[in-house]
């Protein structure tokens, strides 16, 4: 399943039948560059990747669930409730900033752990399990934060720097980030455990998984993934905001998506969701340099969304 | 009968897909009113010709004449108007819809723009009683048996004014009785005219039901015979080489209990089920289908719970409900529904065989990738798993192949006992021999085999010991000396009899 052993053994059509999503980033990248030339410039392509960093973060996250075959509707609310824990802990409880951030990774895993409870031992839909969870975290942000956004710790902030005038911090973490996807994904026994479940959760179970430990595991890294998520979101932002990541986790589920994931679950990888991101805030972003009005952006970007996905089952037809 | 006229020709067709021919050049003739079985191990393009028939595919090469007429099918509604309908393994039924709304699916007599239930379910009555099936239209499909379920595709495709009905494997789920059944219902459909094109890996069916047998190999049609034809020289059309011996079972010395179960009982499903299975034993359980063997195997394993009784693995009691245990007990199943519960179809074949090792595989929650492909590709060569390497779909293999992948996963994590249930389903003779003979080496090094079969010749063939169920019971131990196709079968079917007296 590793990108390394496909290259070598496939011919370039197969791979580019296995990495469609990245043929048609270079496609967008190409064409905006010649459209307008402000978009291939240093400090533009790292403003995409600032902006591309938090939908990446949350969409990793739900890359893990989306490959069980659940869905997780619930990491831009428990984003903004990480972070609002952060700062609230921080400035109004006056605990120091390591024991807060510990705190708000703390939230982000027990919301997973919530949610995967209602799964996989109350059998409740993946759909409606995250869509209360939803409710409840915005709703807990709003009232710990009373409606106003919380300034955030100094020394927690720097999240949202640029080293060195070139390295944006949020553009580390998600490649951190992303890193650990893929190992989680590919080397360790949770990950490999989630594309069985997600593949056919039946015969996972009877070939020895314990499917509802893994997806306890999966949606509290998807939880935890949120937390950082909402923290470096709010340190670009300098402050922790309960309205803040509204609607995240519908990018992030269309990054996974237009990445090469199948919501009937058992594919999905962290490359794919990466290059999924990545094509979401680059379009954003060119159809900001063209002046493309921002009515007019919702329609493209969802139209965007359609065509990848179509593309996509096109390709799996023909192969097969 | 009426007079026998040529509807159906087929000359020289051809389909290749990506790095595969499929189809190389098959010819086959259908006439109204025969019943023409279609020969071939898995993977000789009898699925390919049907689907091309029904139009799901459409041939490279080659033409499909109607009553004379070349044709093109390039859908499921081309197919439909030319009189050809098919039914699949897989049911192309609503569960949730009734019989009567199955039957008119996609076109309900209305009234005023409504559905007009009054008429559909006369409709349907009429299309069950040429089926001579007693089925109430307004019972929903979901709730009918197997053997139902497929009546009422028979009659589906009798709406749709079938005069070709090409039949895929309609045996392999059903029972001695219900087989019975429906060759009657075949038979009627004859009578009445209806050319059809029947899949079996049975090859005693073939005598009983069909006319002229088209043998397929390796894509191409190579035969055309009579249906006395004798079952070794079908055999030897079908593989391209004599099979000496359909059972190869060499039995050895039993040693020790392995897998003891003790009083097993679960309300409405089996009641105080006892027995043992020695090292180097093959015990074949027999029965009809709902007897209760499935619903124990899946006991014995921990896939479901049970109310009381006990399941003992070399003397230890195991734990109710819990397949981990019985796998620390080095206990396995190789389930009924081999892609429904077997397998993970979307990944590759080492992936699959990996998945029971994945967990000792690991350490510190990191799998061991390279030994367990390493692990993978050892088992894959020792069961001649034919595939393009390890990282093929399991999808995309035939059925024989598949169900060596299941066994796979299970000889890679090294079980004392190994409950098959249904092993050769839907298997073509080359791979069921396969099958047997890797069940021998199993056996031969000191593992038990519990297997369940619907196929008696099997369960006969290869069982050192029958037990046979009944109504969740156990009814019969045979030896494999006493064990007949008619004493197995005067067991599983009195207290079934029985039982409706009560």
């Amino acid at each position: 399943m590793l990108v390394s052993t496909n290259v070598l053994s496939k011919r370039p059509s197969a791979w580019l039948a296995e990495n469609g999503s990245l043929a048609g980033l270079v496609v967008l990248v190409v064409a905006l560059a010649l459209l307008s030339g402000d978009f291939l410039t240093v400090t533009n392509l790292l403003n995409v990747g600032v902006q591309a960093a938090v939908t990446a973060i949350l969409a990793f996250g739900v890359t893990f669930v989306i490959i069980t075959g659940g869905i997780d509707l619930s990491v831009g609310a428990v984003a903004a409730l990480s972070a609002i824990v952060l700062a609230w802990s921080a400035t109004e409880a006056g605990l120091p900033w390591p024991l807060a951030a510990l705190l708000a990774l703390a939230v982000g895993l027990l919301c997973g752990l919530v949610n995967a409870a209602l799964v996989a031992y109350g059998k409740l839909p993946p759909f409606i399990a995250t869509l209360a969870m939803l409710g409840v975290a915005r709703g807990l942000a709003l009232v710990l934060s009373e409606g106003s956004p919380i300034p955030m710790p100094e020394t927690v902030a720097h999240l949202g720097d640029t080293i060195a005038e070139y390295l944006p911090v949020p553009v580390l973490v998600m490649v951190f980030m992303g890193v650990i996807t893929a190992v989680v994904l590919n080397r360790t026994y949770p990950g490999r455990a989630m594309y069985a479940i997600g593949g056919n959760e039946e015969a996972a179970r009877l070939s020895g998984i314990k499917v509802n430990r893994q997806k306890l595991v999966t949606y509290a890294l998807s939880g935890a993934f949120a937390a950082v998520g909402g923290v470096v979101l709010a340190s670009r932002l300098a402050s922790a905001q309960p309205q803040a990541a509204s609607g995240y986790e519908l990018d992030a589920i269309a990054a996974v998506v237009i990445g090469g994931a199948s919501l009937s679950g058992g594919k999905g990888r962290a490359f794919g969701t990466f290059v999924g991101a990545l094509i979401l805030a680059v379009l954003r972003n060119g159809l900001n340099l063209l002046s493309v009005s921002a009515f007019w952006q919702q329609v493209v970007i969802g139209v965007v969304i359609a065509l990848a996905v179509l593309l996509d089952t096109l390709r799996r037809k023909a192969s097969n | 009968m009426s007079e026998s006229r040529e509807i159906l020709r087929v000359e020289g067709l051809r389909k290749g897909f990506p790095g595969v021919v499929a189809l190389d050049g098959v010819d086959f003739a259908l006439r109204s009113g025969e019943v023409h079985v279609l020969l071939g191990e898995n993977g000789a393009g009898k699925s390919t010709l049907i689907k091309m028939l029904s139009g799901a595919y459409h041939p490279d090469e080659g033409r499909i004449l109607v009553d004379g007429e070349p044709v093109e099918i390039r859908t499921a509604g081309d197919a439909q108007r030319l009189g050809i309908s098919t039914i699949y393994q897989e049911f192309n039924l609503v569960p949730e819809l009734t019989v009567g709304e199955n039957l008119c699916l996609g076109r309900p007599p209305r009234r005023f723009g409504l559905v007009d239930t009054k008429r559909m379910h006369a409709q349907a009555r009429e299309l069950l009683d040429r089926v001579g099936v007693d089925v109430d239209p307004r019972t929903p499909v979901g709730r009918l048996g197997i053997a139902r379920m497929q009546m009422v595709e028979i009659a589906k495709a009798l709406a749709l004014n079938a005069r070709v009905l090409i039949m895929d494997e309609p045996t392999a789920v059903l029972t001695t009785t219900e087989v019975e059944r429906l060759f009657q219902i075949v038979r009627q459909l004859r009578e009445q005219g209806v050319a059809i094109v029947f899949i079996t890996h049975h090859l005693e069916e073939i005598a009983q039901i069909g006319d002229r047998v088209t043998v397929l190999r390796d894509g191409r049609s190579v035969a055309e015979v009579p249906a006395t034809t004798s079952e070794e020289e079908l055999v030897r059309l079908m593989v391209g080489r004599p099979i000496d011996q359909q059972y190869p079972r060499e039995a050895g010395e039993p040693g020790a209990p392995l897998l003891s179960v003790r009083g097993l009982t679960r309300a409405g499903a089996f009641a105080d089920v006892s027995f043992d299975v020695r090292a180097g034993e093959v015990v074949g359980l027999a029965g009809l289908v709902g007897a209760g063997r499935t619903e124990v195997a899946r006991a014995i394993f921990g896939a479901d719970s049970y109310d009381s009784g006990e399941v003992l693995v070399n003397g230890r009691a195991l734990p109710r409900g819990d397949v981990q245990a019985a796998l620390a007990a080095r206990l396995g199943l190789v389930p009924e529904d081999r892609k429904g519960q077997g397998l993970v179809l979307g990944a590759g074949i080492g992936e699959n065989l990996g998945l029971v090792t994945l967990g000792r595989a690991s350490r510190g929650g990191f799998v061991d990738r390279a030994g367990q492909r390493a692990a993978a590709a050892r088992v894959a060569e020792q069961l001649g798993v034919r595939m393009s390497g390890l990282d093929q779909e399991v999808r995309t293999l035939s059925g024989g192949n598949q169900q060596k992948v299941v066994i796979g996963k299970w000889l890679l994590a090294d079980v004392g006992v190994l409950i098959l249930d249904e092993p050769t389903r839907g298997i073509d003779v080359g791979a069921k021999v396969e099958i047997y003979q890797l069940i021998n080496s199993l056996t031969a090094s000191g593992h038990a085999v519990l297997m369940i079969s619907s196929d008696l010749p099997e369960i006969l063939g290869m069982s050192d010991r029958v037990l046979v169920m009944a109504r969740g019971r156990l009814v019969g131990e045979l030896d494999a000396g006493e064990a007949t196709q008619d004493s197995v079968m005067a067991l599983a079917v009195t207290e079934v009899e029985d039982a409706r007296v009560h």
